[in-house]
This record gives structure tokens, sequence and C-alpha cells, in this order.
């Protein structure tokens, strides 16, 4: 069978993970050199906890390929994220749930994982039926759910350690940390579905070219209620593993991290547009983005000092993408 | 009239494009005060003539003058500058803007500061606005107003210089009869001011109506100019049709079975109305008439995405509910859309998904589809359609319109369905690869299929089909057999023209 994926494609799909060698490089030999601490940047232990660090933001950028893919964005996973967040710890805290002493962990996860899909189905459900743009509905939603995480226990922290749960969220099995195993099972999980099953194939058509696709027959609404229903349980799965081990949530956690989940989406090379787009390099581009943020604090760089940064690099990576992909179409007109 | 200078002349035009030559020698001139029908068959070479006209296009030779004065276009801005300016079918305004806006839009009067002079453009407007005898006024929101009127404000941009020659592509494609009134005493207007009217339309009645002289382009060529008055529709259509034609008519006879689909009375709102017809197992059904007759729109509502307000759809004898193309991909109707590339084809995606994705759910082996029995199908397909690919992995929007083409009609023969209707079938496709998309659509009828085939072009209605529907805006004119359809026949029926001789 011959083999058609072409140059540009792989390039395409390489860059990302061409673009995190880089990064180890330049930490390695310029870090070292310039760090503040007497730590090496590139030692395993820092690399296993820089996988553990990705794993909030990273599990949410998952589902958000999903969604792009799909055509449509999802604002509001910040505020679902922190109103799982404040059902996980606070359903701890009810007195039937203690009665049951450790048999609360999986049913508190239970409430966390179901509020989040809720929150994704009524985000999808208005998209669907309303067929107003899923950027203006979760815009909506975002102030909604977040204005509901602080009618639950006002400006106060919810908090409930639960050191069974900790010591879960601690472990390390094969060395890779629980929020890692979860990260990666995740990956592997929603990369099957985009690439193997019929939903993941329908998704990338919608899109694509959404009239084609109802032309074919397609039941547009499904897969878009489908696919915010697992980004709100992406979001809530990303809080319980997150909070687990934290015990701790205040009512602004979470806050930017739509805008975090969907720098990573776009450094991975997945349209904005939809129709184009992939899981592996949506986990590439939050590698990228934690390694960033970490080295340049390696070598002591401020916070702002690494906005700019990721700014920078964000604007310039879209232009190199424009400028291939113009390359590309002028290709094609020879 | 002789002995006036012409407004614009066109002489020796010559455009090409690969493979194509769009316009060959194309010579043409307007009087001033003269209205000069410019006609011919879609594809004659009427938009490019009005393309290198307005500057959009360079000739590869050739000269335009301006009261014969040599002149290089090289803009619509620069065209209207020097008085040849163009009303076009489709409006170009802006629906939030108000009248005023529209006509100065780009050139807005100005006072200091680069401030808006807004008494001067309202009074400017109305001016204007006078001229052409309307009845609102320039503050008005142009979405407010009806389609006949927004055409009237796409004119009066026209007249913000003083015209020379003004050009109208099918403007009176969207007027009723009582606006189109208003539309040619408007023209008649600008006639009296001495200003030279190209009038470009494919509607008989119209032409003779209103126009001094008629031109007529064929094939890119400039096949000579008549003098309305001593003319008749016939001539015209002769010099329109009479080439030499490329392809054969449809001689194939096969057996053919029972009636597979057949409508009753169907209506669209405004878009068409009282339309039956019916198509049988192993027949070709051909519909041809101008673009905005009601052909796509009656596509569109046996595939369920128009809702009908009257009549009825049977399959096999059957009345079927057909609300979305679900249904009808249930009842085993299918469509071949106009625009491939925005409503068939997803351009992003590969040969195979594209070709499997109306039945991607009856291919799974467990949660997984099924990769083995996906590319059988594409195998399949590609072999019977002859399509050209390196393999199924290459992305469908890099392939030649005529491999698109194939990659849509195999989608839906995959399907098995009982009726195929395809949308201009050769939109947009070589010479080579239109005889062979002709052949196969032949060859489906002869294999038991009922085919749908519409068509803007002639020659390929012509060519492919048993039966021929010939409509005009929203009618049905005439069904032909394949016996006794002619060339003459078939254009005045789609022109509008009643024939009493036949009845």
């Amino acid at each position: 069978m011959t083999t058609t994926l072409n140059q540009k494609d792989i390039l395409k799909r390489g860059a990302i993970w061409a673009f995190i060698l880089v990064e180890l490089a330049f930490f390695a030999i310029v870090g070292d050199a310039m760090s503040v601490s007497s730590k090496a940047f590139l030692s395993v232990d820092n690399m296993l906890l820089l996988l553990k660090q990705s794993a909030p933001i990273g599990i949410i950028a998952l589902g958000m390929t999903i969604v792009m893919i799909n055509g449509n964005i999802d604002l509001s996973v910040g505020a679902t994220f922190a109103l799982a967040a404040v059902v996980l710890l606070d359903s701890m805290t009810w007195p039937f749930m203690q009665a049951l002493g450790d048999w609360a962990i999986p049913l508190a996860w239970g409430f966390a994982l179901l509020t989040g899909v809720v929150l994704g189905a009524i985000n999808g459900l208005i998209v669907w039926k309303t067929g107003v743009d899923a950027f203006i509905v979760t815009l909506a939603s975002m102030l909604g759910f977040r204005g509901l995480v602080f009618m639950y226990n006002g400006e106060q922290p919810t908090s409930h350690l639960n050191w069974t749960l900790v010591d879960f969220a601690e472990a390390q099995f094969l060395g890779l940390h629980t929020a890692t195993w979860f990260l990666l099972g995740a990956a592997l999980i929603l990369w099957l579905l985009m690439t193997k099953t019929v939903h993941g194939r329908n998704a990338y058509a919608i899109g694509n070219n959404r009239e084609a696709a109802v032309n074919a027959g397609i039941r547009v609404g499904p897969h878009f209620v489908l696919n915010f229903m697992l980004i709100g349980f992406l979001a809530a799965l990303s809080a319980v593993v997150f909070y687990s081990e934290s015990g701790s949530v205040n009512p602004n956690d979470g806050m930017l991290y739509e805008l975090w989940a969907i720098t990573a989406v776009v450094l991975g090379g997945t349209k904005l547009a939809g129709g184009y787009g992939s899981i592996i390099s949506t986990l590439g581009g939050v590698i990228a983005i934690q390694l960033l943020r970490k080295g340049l604090g390696h070598i002591g760089a401020d916070t702002q000092t690494v906005n700019l940064v990721i700014g920078l690099i964000l604007i310039g990576v879209l232009i190199l993408d424009r400028q291939l992909n113009r390359k590309g179409q002028e290709e094609l007109k020879i | 009239m002789t002995d006036q200078t012409p407004v614009l002349r066109l002489e020796g035009i010559v455009k090409t494009f690969p493979g194509v030559r769009a316009l060959d020698g194309v010579a043409f001139s307007v009087l001033p005060g003269e209205v000069h029908a410019l006609m011919g068959e879609n594809g004659a070479g009427k938009s490019t003539l009005m393309k290198v006209l307005g500057g959009i296009h360079a000739p590869d030779e050739g000269q335009i003058f301006i009261a014969e004065e040599p002149t290089v276009m090289t803009s619509p801005m620069q065209a209207k500058a020097k008085g040849v300016v163009f009303i076009h079918q489709e409006l170009s305004l802006a629906d939030e803007l108000s009248v005023a806006e529209n006509i100065f839009l780009g050139e807005l009067p100005l006072k200091g500061l680069g401030r808006v002079d807004w008494p001067k453009l309202y009074a400017d407007t109305d001016a204007i606005l006078k001229t052409l005898n309307v009845g609102f006024d320039a503050r008005t929101r142009v979405g407010d107003l009806s389609i006949a009127n927004q055409q009237m404000v796409e004119i009066g941009r026209a007249l913000t210089v003083d015209p020379r020659a003004v050009i109208f592509d099918e403007p009176t494609a969207s007027l009723t009869d009582a606006e189109k009134v208003v539309l040619f005493d408007v023209i008649a207007d600008l006639q009296s001011r001495g200003v030279g009217i190209v009038y470009i339309s494919h509607r008989m009645e119209e032409i003779f109506k209103i126009t001094d002289r008629i031109s007529v382009l064929r094939d890119g060529q400039y096949r000579g100019t008549l003098n309305t008055a001593e003319t008749d529709e016939d001539e015209v259509t002769q010099l329109m049709i009479g080439r030499s034609l490329d392809l054969s008519r449809n001689e194939s006879h096969h057996e053919m079975g029972d009636v597979a689909l057949e409508v009753r009375g169907l209506g669209c709102g405004a878009l068409y109305q009282d339309v039956s017809f019916s198509v049988r197992r192993g027949e070709v059904l051909g519909f041809y008439g101008l673009v905005g007759a009601g052909r796509t729109e009656i596509a569109e509502t046996i595939f369920g995405l128009r809702t009908p307000s009257a009549g009825q759809i049977l399959l096999n004898g059957e009345e079927v509910r057909i609300a979305s193309p679900i249904d009808a991909l249930g009842h085993g109707i299918s469509l071949v859309p106009e625009d491939r590339k925005s409503q068939g084809l997803v351009l992003g995606m590969n040969c195979r998904d594209n070709m499997t994705l109306p039945q991607v759910d009856d291919l799974t082996a467990g949660p997984f589809v099924s990769d083995g029995a996906e590319i059988a199908i594409f195998d399949q397909y590609r072999d019977k359609l002859d399509i050209r690919t390196p393999g199924w992995r290459q992305i469908v929007g890099n392939l030649s319109g005529g491999n698109q083409q194939k990659i849509v009609i195999g989608k839906w023969l995959s399907m098995r369905p009982e009726v195929l209707i395809v949308d201009e079938p050769t939109r947009g496709i070589d010479v080579g690869s239109k005889s062979e998309i002709h052949n196969l659509i032949r060859e489906l009828a002869a294999q038991g299929f009922a085919v749908i085939v519409i068509s803007s072009e002639m020659p390929e209605v012509l060519h492919v089909s048993d039966r021929i529907v010939a409509m005009f805006s929203g009618r049905v004119m005439r069904e032909f057999t394949a016996d006794e359809v002619t060339e003459d026949n078939l254009i005045q029926a789609i022109s509008g023209i009643t024939d009493d001789k036949v009845a």
C-alpha cells in the first residue's frame, strides 16, 4: 500500500515534538549555566514532576481538542473545574458520606464527575437546540457556573482532607504519579475515540464541513452534546485528580484555565476553525507549555516574563503555521 | 445613430486561461443612448468579457476604447472613474448601513479632520434617488428594502459619477413584473441622457422589448450583431447555439422499469410552484433551465433540505414524508449537490473516509470502525468509477475536480440508492472528465438506477437524458422526450416563451 502522508503533514505533526526537544536542549545548556538552584533541570525526578504538573490543564486541553475539532469551543471549563472540586470536597463532609468511611471516596468522585457531565450537557444542549455559537453559549455558562461556585460557599475556601485520598493522589506507579497516569490514560482513550470510532470520524467531518456532513445524513446535534459532555467530564476529572491531593478549593480556582487549555491545543496544531487536529499533538502542546514555565522559572524568570514569552511563542507558531499552509495552497494551484 | 462616436468599444479581445480560450477575438461597441444586448449560453464568455472590461482580468490581446480613446482598465474603481459602471446580478450591499452610505461607499464626502459631511451625503443621495423616482429616502436602512429597491440602490451607486456606459448583468433575475417596469423606466431615462447601456440577459422577451441591438457570443467568439427591429427570436437562438456540438444526442435505449419517484404538484413558497414529474428505474430525467429557475430547490426538497409548501412526493407509488437528509437516505434517495466543495465533500478528509461517510455507522467491528470494510468499499468504487488517486490516504482537497466528483458519486452509489439526483454533474470539470462522468450517468441508468440530472449546459442535458423537463421561473414549462426535443424549442421553453403552435 502506498503511503501518501506528505512531507507537510509529517512536518506539521512533528513540529511540536521538535519544539519540545529544542526547549529541553536550551534549558539543559543555558539553564544549568544560569540556574538559580543547584539541581539539574533535566533530572528524571524533575521531568516526572513536570508531567504531574501538566495534568490539570492537560486533561482539560484533551477535551478542548475534541470540542475544537468538532468546530466548537468551551470557555466554561475553568468554572466547571472549580464547581466539580467544590462538590468533591464538600460531599465528603456530608453526614451520610462520613458514615461510609473510605467508601465515600468513590461516591464523592462520582458526584464530582457527574457534575461535570451535567454542566457539559447543558452547554451542548443549548448549542444544539438554539443554534447559538458555542463561544457565546459557553461565555455565558462560564459566568453562570462561576456564580454557582460562589453561591455554594461565598468567598470562603471549601476544604476537606482525606488522608487515604491524599495517599492515592501522591502515589507513584512505575515511577509515574497518579495524575500523570490519568493524563496519559485520558489521552489514550480520546485518541482511540477520535481516530477509530464513528463518533470521532463524524466529529472531524462536522468540524471540517458541516453542510457536507448534514448532507451525508449525520446528526450534528448529538455529536455536539456528546463532546460537550466529554469535556465537562474531563474538566471534572482534572479537578478530582488535583483536589484529592490539595484538599482545599478557592472559589477563584480554575480561572483562565480555559485560555491555557486553548493555548496548548492551538500550539499542538489543532485548528480553531475545526476539522483538523490531534489528541497526541495537544499532549505535546501541554508539555511544551509546562516545560517553558518550569524552565524559565528554573533560570530565575518571574511569572510575568513567562507569560510574555509564551504569548510571543504562540503568535510565532501561528504565523509559521499560516506560512506553511499558504505555501501548501500555492503548490496545489500549480 | 450611425454618425455617433461609440461610448465604449472593444476590439479583438483575446483572453485565455490554462486549457481554455475564454474569449477569442471579441469585438463589441455601444453607442450613446443605445441599449445593446449581450447574449450567449452559459459559458459563452459573457462574464469573462465583463471582467476584462472591469479590469479584473487583463486581456491577452485587443484594445478597449472609451469614447474612442484607448484605455487600459485596471480595476472596477478605475473603470467607474472613466464612466463605465457595472450593475451586478448579485447585490453587494451592506444591509446595516443606510441607503446614502451604501451609494457613496468608499467615497463618502468629507470635511475637515476626516469627518463625514452628512448633510452633503444625504443631499447628494436624495438628488440621485430623485432621478430614480423611488419611494424611499437616503436615511433608510438598506436591509429594510425589498430586493427590487436594493437593486435601485445598486443602480444609484452607478450614478455617483456621470456615467458614459452602464452594464446590467441579468438585472431582472429576482424582480417581479411590476418591478421590472420600474427598472425599464430607469433604463429609458439613462438612455435619454445619452448613456450607453449594455444589457446582459437570457430573457428573450425583455431583450426584444427594450434593446436596440443584440450581440451574440458563442464559445468565446463573437458571432455577430443584429438590429433588434430586424430580427426575431429564432435568428438569435440560431446564433447562440448553432455550433457543431461536441456531444452527440442520447441515442442509447435500454429497458426501463417501474416509476421509482413521482412528484405531484410540489411547491415551495415563491421558489417554485406546481411541479409534477416522474422518473423510472433505468431512466435519466434531465432538468434544464436558467440559474434561479428553481431546479436545485426542487432537488433540495426531495432530499429533505427544504420543506415543501404544497404537493406530494411518492416513492414506488407510496407517499413519503422527507423532513431531513436522514429520511431521504433512509428512503434510498441520494443527492450529488451542485457545489461539491462546500456541500458534497469534507475537503480536509481522505478519499476513503469521504466515500464511507454516510454509512460509517454500519462498518464497525466492536466499538471501532473497521479499516478493512472501509478500504474494501473504497477499492470497489475506485475501480468501478476509475478514480485516479495515489491511494485512499490522499486528502480529497488535493484531487482534481473530476476525481472529486467521482468520490461524491461513489459515496452515494455505495449506499445502493434507488434514486440518484445529480445537480450540475460536470461543473468546473475539464472536458475529458466530463464525457467520463456523462458515460457513467448513462451506465448507472442502464444498471437500473433512476437518475435525475440537473444541468445548465444544454449539450449535457441533451446528451445524457431520456426525457427533459424545461423550467422557467419556478414552473415546469414543458416536458420533452429525447425524440421531440430540439435545441430551438428547449431554449425557447427555458426563456419563458410559450409555444402556441404546440399544445
